[in-house]
């Protein structure tokens, strides 16, 4: 006979080696890490829009609250957050055309990896060109 | 099992391609009358490079612990029994060969995601089941056939859904898919797929009613194309493209 009934909890079974005791992370390709990054972006974007929209509206409040807030922006940390801003813009912009693309072209489903690699070098090169004269224009104020 | 320990005894004979070695296998067991949460267990299997991942869940339940509990009937990816989550990614257990895979590290074999798990690899399939039976996955063709005999499809009318009907309802595609995993509620890739089979078939008349069913909100437009169903598919159907045709076909209001 059984020691215990079906159902009884004991302390769990100790486990062997493994130091990772939930599940693997799932190994998706590109699709899915395309979906990840634009999820991501897309959540910063919304709150960034949400903060913009707010700060903007104080011009309605009186304008020196406005001038107040708009000048607490001018900092080097703002402009890097300015650098990571565009970033996330410009990846779900190009990537927002890949998924158009895959849904409205017929040859979409076909080429996603090839547009996906696409979307990488077209991001590098306008953050190639965007970053360098940002950071001189916040740096050199 | 006698070939292993003949091999092992004569190295100097042994030709290098068919010498067994050693690989160990990560599984996420859990007992539901024990655990209360899953736990990773190794064991070290001989093998050959030929053999599969499900040769080696045989060798540990037959010779070192019998209560390893999977699934499996056929053994030969036919029955879509044993998908499996398999160093990350959803394959069926008896069609991944050893030599496929990086056996310089653990092989991490855990149950498939997004269901509930019962015991060690096996999970409630019912919930996929529930969706694949929503979406009518039977000919509906309630018109006399033309002649009185059969209906006839020409090869370019079969060809048109030929994909879609290599299906083996596994769950490795509907188990892939992270909406599937936040959203229960979703029908899954395998529900669209077994859809499109019958959408798309020349000979059955209820098309309009399946893509009323998937024009949910929880039916084709949740699909956010990040194609692990497509790379999980152990017969290689192309169910993103099979989802996207389905969204365009709703989008028409016709196959």
């Amino acid at each position: 006979m059984p020691q215990q009934t079906a159902g009884t909890l004991t302390a769990a079974k100790k486990s062997t080696t493994s130091p990772r005791p939930a599940g693997t992370l799932y190994r998706g390709r590109e699709g899915m890490w395309s979906w990840v990054l634009h999820r991501i972006t897309g959540v910063a974007i919304f709150f960034f829009l949400l903060v913009h929209i707010l700060d903007t509206a104080l011009i309605r409040v009186s304008p020196e609250a406005y001038n107040v807030v708009i000048g607490t922006y001018q900092t080097p940390l703002m402009g890097l957050g300015e650098v990571a801003l565009v970033g996330a813009i410009v990846f779900h912009a190009y990537n927002g055309i890949r998924i158009i693309l895959i849904d409205f072209w017929a040859g979409g489903v076909k080429y996603q990896k090839l547009m996906f690699y696409i979307v990488i070098a077209l991001w590098v090169i306008t953050m190639l060109g965007f970053t360098p004269r940002h950071l001189i224009n916040v740096f050199s104020h | 099992m006698s070939t292993t320990t003949i091999a092992a005894d004569r190295p100097g004979n042994a030709d290098p391609a068919i010498t067994p070695f050693t690989v160990t296998f990560l599984i996420r067991r859990f007992d539901p009358e024990v655990d209360e949460e899953p736990r990773w267990q190794d064991f070290d299997v001989e093998m050959y490079a030929t053999d599969r991942v499900l040769d080696a869940l045989h060798k540990i339940k037959w010779e070192q612990d019998g209560s390893l509990t999977f699934r499996r009937s056929c053994a030969h990816g036919i029955c879509g029994s044993d998908a499996m989550r398999i160093n990350g990614r959803n394959r069926l257990a008896c069609k991944t060969l050893i030599k496929d895979l990086d056996i310089s590290k653990p092989i991490y074999v855990e149950a498939i995601k997004g269901l509930p798990l019962e015991k060690d690899l096996i999970v409630d399939m019912e919930p996929f089941f529930a969706s694949f039976r929503e979406v009518q996955p039977f000919l509906i063709a309630n018109k006399a056939p033309e002649g009185g005999k059969e209906r006839i499809q020409t090869v370019a009318q079969r060809e048109r859904f030929d994909d879609t009907t290599k299906c083996i309802l596994c769950a490795a595609c509907t188990s892939s898919c992270p909406v599937f995993w936040t959203d229960g509620q979703y029908f899954g890739p395998a529900a669209i797929v077994n859809a499109h089979r019958f959408i798309f078939d020349s000979r059955d008349e209820d098309a309009k009613v399946r893509l009323d069913i998937l024009n949910d909100k929880e039916g084709v437009w949740r699909c956010r194309t990040t194609f692990n169903c497509s790379e999980a598919c152990p017969r290689g159907i192309q169910v993103t493209q099979a989802i996207a045709e389905v969204k365009q076909a709703i989008m028409r209001g016709k196959p």
